[in-house]
C-alpha cells in the first residue's frame, strides 16, 4: 500500500511537472502566432517596410519558442504508457482520437506554413505569406484544440459506452466529445489566455528595449499591437472563464467548493475577493477563512445570475445536502451513497469477469447490465472513505484566487499601455513603468500557471471525473522508478529550459542593437 | 510535358525554398541543435530504457490487456 501511494504521488509529481514544462511554451506559441500575424497584416496593409522588420523580429522570437516547445508534450504521452497504464487502456479510443487528429491535423499544418512563413519572405507573394503567418496561427490554436478536448473529457466524460469485455470506454458520440461545452470553455480559455501572455511577453521585452534606450520606435509600436491583442485576450479570458465556472458548478461542484475555501455552503453566497485560509479549514467548516474580503451574495451570483440560489461546499456535497431559496434542506445522493453505487458497478464487473470464464453468457448479460446502470459513479468504489474525494482545498483556493489577482493586474496593465500609447508617448519610457512592463511578464505566467493547478489538482482525486480515481489509474510498477525518473526530468529540463532561454535572451539583446525596423535581409 | 515541366518547376520551388532556408538560417542552427538534442534524449534514452507501454511490453493481445486491467480494477 505505501508503495502505491509512492507511485501515485510521484507518478502525479512527475505528469505536473512535464505538463507545467510543456506550458511555458503553448501558451506563447498560441498569443504570439497572433501578434506576429497582425504585425505583418499592418505590413502588408500600409506597405511601410518598418513593420516589416517589427514582424520578422517578433517572428524570430516565435520560432525560438517554437522550438523550445517542440517534443516536450510527447513525454506526456509516455507517462500515459507506462506510469498511468489503466487509465491509458480505460479511456480507450477517447483519447487517442483527438490526439491523432491533432497530430495528423493541425501539426502538418503548422510544419507546413511555418517552413513558408521563416523561409518564404521575396520568395512568395505578400499575400501568400501572409495567409501562411495566419494559417499557422490557426494551426497552432487547432493543435491545442485537441488536446484540450481530451482534458476536457477527463473533467466531464461524456459521449462514450464503457464495454465490459474490452474494459474501455468506446466513443459513441463523437461531436458530444468534441463540442461538449466544458470542451469549449476550455479550448477558448486556454487560447485567449495565450494572447494575454504574449501581449505581456511583447510588452515586458518592448519596455526592456525602451528602458535600454534600444529601437524605441519599433517597441512602442509593438506596445500598441500588444496591448490591443492582450487587452482582447484578457476581455475574452474572463468572460470564457466565467462560462469555465458555470461548467465546473454544474460538473464538478466539488471543485467550485475548494476553488473559493467554501466547506458549508449557503443561500446567497458570498463570492471571496481575497483572502486567507486557516490553517486546518476543514476543522471549522462554518469558518474557514483566517481572514477574506468577500462579495455578498458574489457566488450565487456569479454562477446562477441569481443572488439567492445554494452554492455547495465540501461537506454539503458529501453530505449530499442542497438548500432550497426558503431554507429548506434537501437530500440528494452522499458520498456514501455513490460509494455504494460504484461498489455496485465493481461488484457486477467482477461478476461479469467471473461468467467470461466460465462461459455463462447470460450471466454476462445481465452483470454488464448491472455495470452499464451503476457506471456514472463507478470510480468511488475505489474511494476509502467519502473524504477522500475532496481536493487540496488550500492549493486549489490560493491557485484560483491568484490567477484572478492576477489577471486584474493585466487587465490593468494593458489598459494603461493602451491609454499612453495613444494618449502619453513620452511615458511609455517612464523607468518605473517599464520596469513593471518587465516583472509583469513573470506575473502572466505565474497566472498562466496558476490556472492549470486549480484546473488539475481541483479535480482530484479524479483522472476521469466520478469513473477512475489516481491510484486506480497507475501502473503495477515500483516507485522508485518513477522516482529516478522524475529527477532526470527535473535535471533534463531545468538544463534544456537555461538553454533556451539563454537563446531567446542573447537574440534579444543583439537583435535590439540591430535597427529592428530596416534588417539587412 | 509541359504540365510536366510545370510540376518539376513547383515541386523544385519547394525544395529550394526549404534549401536556401535552411542555409541562411543564423539562430535556427542552435535550434535545430537544440531539437535534435531534445529527441535524441526523449526518444534514444528516456523512450526506450525508462518509458516501456507496460501493457503492451507485458501482453501480446488486446484481450489479455483487458484482462489485465479487469482483474487491476476489481482487486478486493
Amino acid at each position: 500500500m505505501n508503495d502505491l501511494i509512492g507511485v501515485v504521488d510521484w507518478s502525479r509529481a512527475q505528469f505536473a511537472l512535464t505538463a507545467m514544462y510543456h506550458w511555458l511554451f503553448v501558451p506563447l506559441t498560441i498569443g504570439l502566432s497572433v501578434i506576429v500575424a497582425i504585425m505583418e497584416t499592418l505590413y502588408v496593409r500600409t506597405g511601410q517596410e518598418r513593420w516589416k522588420g517589427i514582424t520578422k523580429f517578433w517572428m524570430t522570437l516565435f520560432g525560438i519558442n517554437f522550438a523550445c516547445g517542440v517534443a516536450t508534450g510527447l513525454i506526456l504521452e509516455f507517462e500515459f504508457g507506462t506510469n498511468w497504464s489503466n487509465y491509458s487502456w480505460f479511456v480507450g479510443d477517447i483519447f487517442g482520437a483527438p490526439l491523432a487528429i491533432e497530430g495528423l491535423l493541425a501539426f502538418f499544418m503548422e510544419a507546413t506554413f511555418v517552413a513558408v512563413m521563416f523561409f518564404g519572405w521575396n520568395k512568395v507573394s505578400r499575400g501568400f505569406h501572409l495567409a501562411s503567418t495566419w494559417l499557422t496561427a490557426l494551426g497552432v490554436s487547432l493543435s491545442a484544440l485537441w488536446i484540450l478536448v481530451a482534458n476536457a473529457w477527463m473533467q466531464y466524460p461524456v459521449g462514450m459506452e464503457f464495454d465490459p469485455a474490452q474494459m474501455r470506454n468506446v466513443m459513441s458520440d463523437f461531436a458530444a466529445v468534441a463540442f461538449s461545452p466544458v470542451a469549449m470553455n476550455k479550448f477558448f480559455h486556454a487560447v485567449l489566455s495565450g494572447w494575454t501572455l504574449a501581449g505581456v511577453y511583447v510588452i515586458g521585452v518592448s519596455c526592456w528595449m525602451l528602458l535600454r534606450k534600444r529601437n524605441t520606435e519599433a517597441a512602442r509600436s509593438s506596445i500598441k499591437v500588444a496591448s490591443w491583442v492582450g487587452m482582447a485576450g484578457i476581455l475574452l479570458t474572463l468572460w470564457t472563464g466565467h462560462g469555465s465556472a458555470v461548467q465546473v458548478a454544474r460538473v464538478q461542484p466539488m471543485k467550485l467548493a475548494a476553488m473559493e475555501g467554501l466547506y458549508r455552503g449557503s443561500v446567497g453566497q458570498d463570492l471571496v475577493g481575497i483572502g486567507v485560509l486557516k490553517s486546518d479549514p476543514a476543522a471549522t467548516p462554518a469558518d474557514p477563512m483566517a481572514f477574506s474580503i468577500d462579495i455578498p451574495k458574489g457566488l450565487s451570483y456569479l454562477i446562477y445570475l441569481d443572488g439567492d440560489h445554494f452554492v455547495p461546499g465540501v461537506n454539503d456535497l458529501i453530505d449530499g445536502i442542497t438548500l432550497t431559496a426558503e431554507g429548506d434542506t434537501v437530500r440528494g445522493l452522499s458520498y456514501a451513497d455513490k460509494i455504494a453505487i460504484g461498489k455496485v458497478a465493481q461488484n457486477a464487473l467482477r461478476a461479469y469477469d467471473a461468467a467470461r470464464k466460465a462461459g455463462d453468457s447470460a450471466t454476462m448479460d445481465s452483470a454488464a447490465k448491472v455495470v452499464k446502470d451503476n457506471f456514472k459513479y463507478f470510480g468511488y468504489a475505489y474511494l476509502p472513505s467519502p473524504e477522500a474525494g475532496v481536493p487540496n482545498v488550500p492549493m486549489s483556493f490560493y491557485a484560483f484566487h491568484i490567477m484572478v489577482v492576477l489577471g486584474g493586474y493585466l487587465l490593468a496593465l494593458f489598459a494603461v499601455m493602451l491609454f499612453l500609447s495613444y494618449r502619453r508617448t513620452s511615458l511609455l519610457d517612464n523607468r518605473w513603468l517599464c520596469l513593471a512592463g518587465i516583472v509583469s511578464v513573470a506575473l502572466v505566467w505565474i497566472c498562466s500557471q496558476a490556472g492549470w493547478v486549480l484546473a488539475e489538482v481541483g479535480r482530484q482525486p479524479w483522472v476521469i471525473q466520478d469513473l477512475m480515481p489516481t491510484w486506480a489509474a497507475i501502473s503495477g510498477i515500483q516507485s522508485g522508478s518513477v522516482r529516478l525518473t522524475f529527477w532526470m526530468f527535473a535535471a533534463i529540463f531545468t538544463g534544456l529550459l537555461i538553454a533556451e532561454i539563454s537563446i531567446m535572451l542573447r537574440y534579444i539583446s543583439s537583435a535590439s542593437k540591430t535597427d529592428i525596423q530596416n534588417p539587412k535581409h | 510535358m509541359s504540365n510536366d515541366s510545370g510540376h518539376k518547376s513547383l515541386l523544385r520551388r519547394v525544395a529550394d525554398l526549404y534549401v536556401d532556408g535552411f542555409r541562411s538560417m543564423t539562430v535556427g542552427r542552435s535550434l535545430w541543435l537544440l531539437i535534435i538534442i531534445k529527441v535524441v534524449i526523449f526518444f534514444a534514452i528516456l523512450k526506450l530504457f525508462f518509458f516501456p507501454d507496460v501493457l503492451s511490453v507485458s501482453y501480446d493481445n488486446d484481450s489479455d490487456r483487458a484482462d489485465a486491467v479487469r482483474s487491476s480494477l476489481t482487486a478486493e
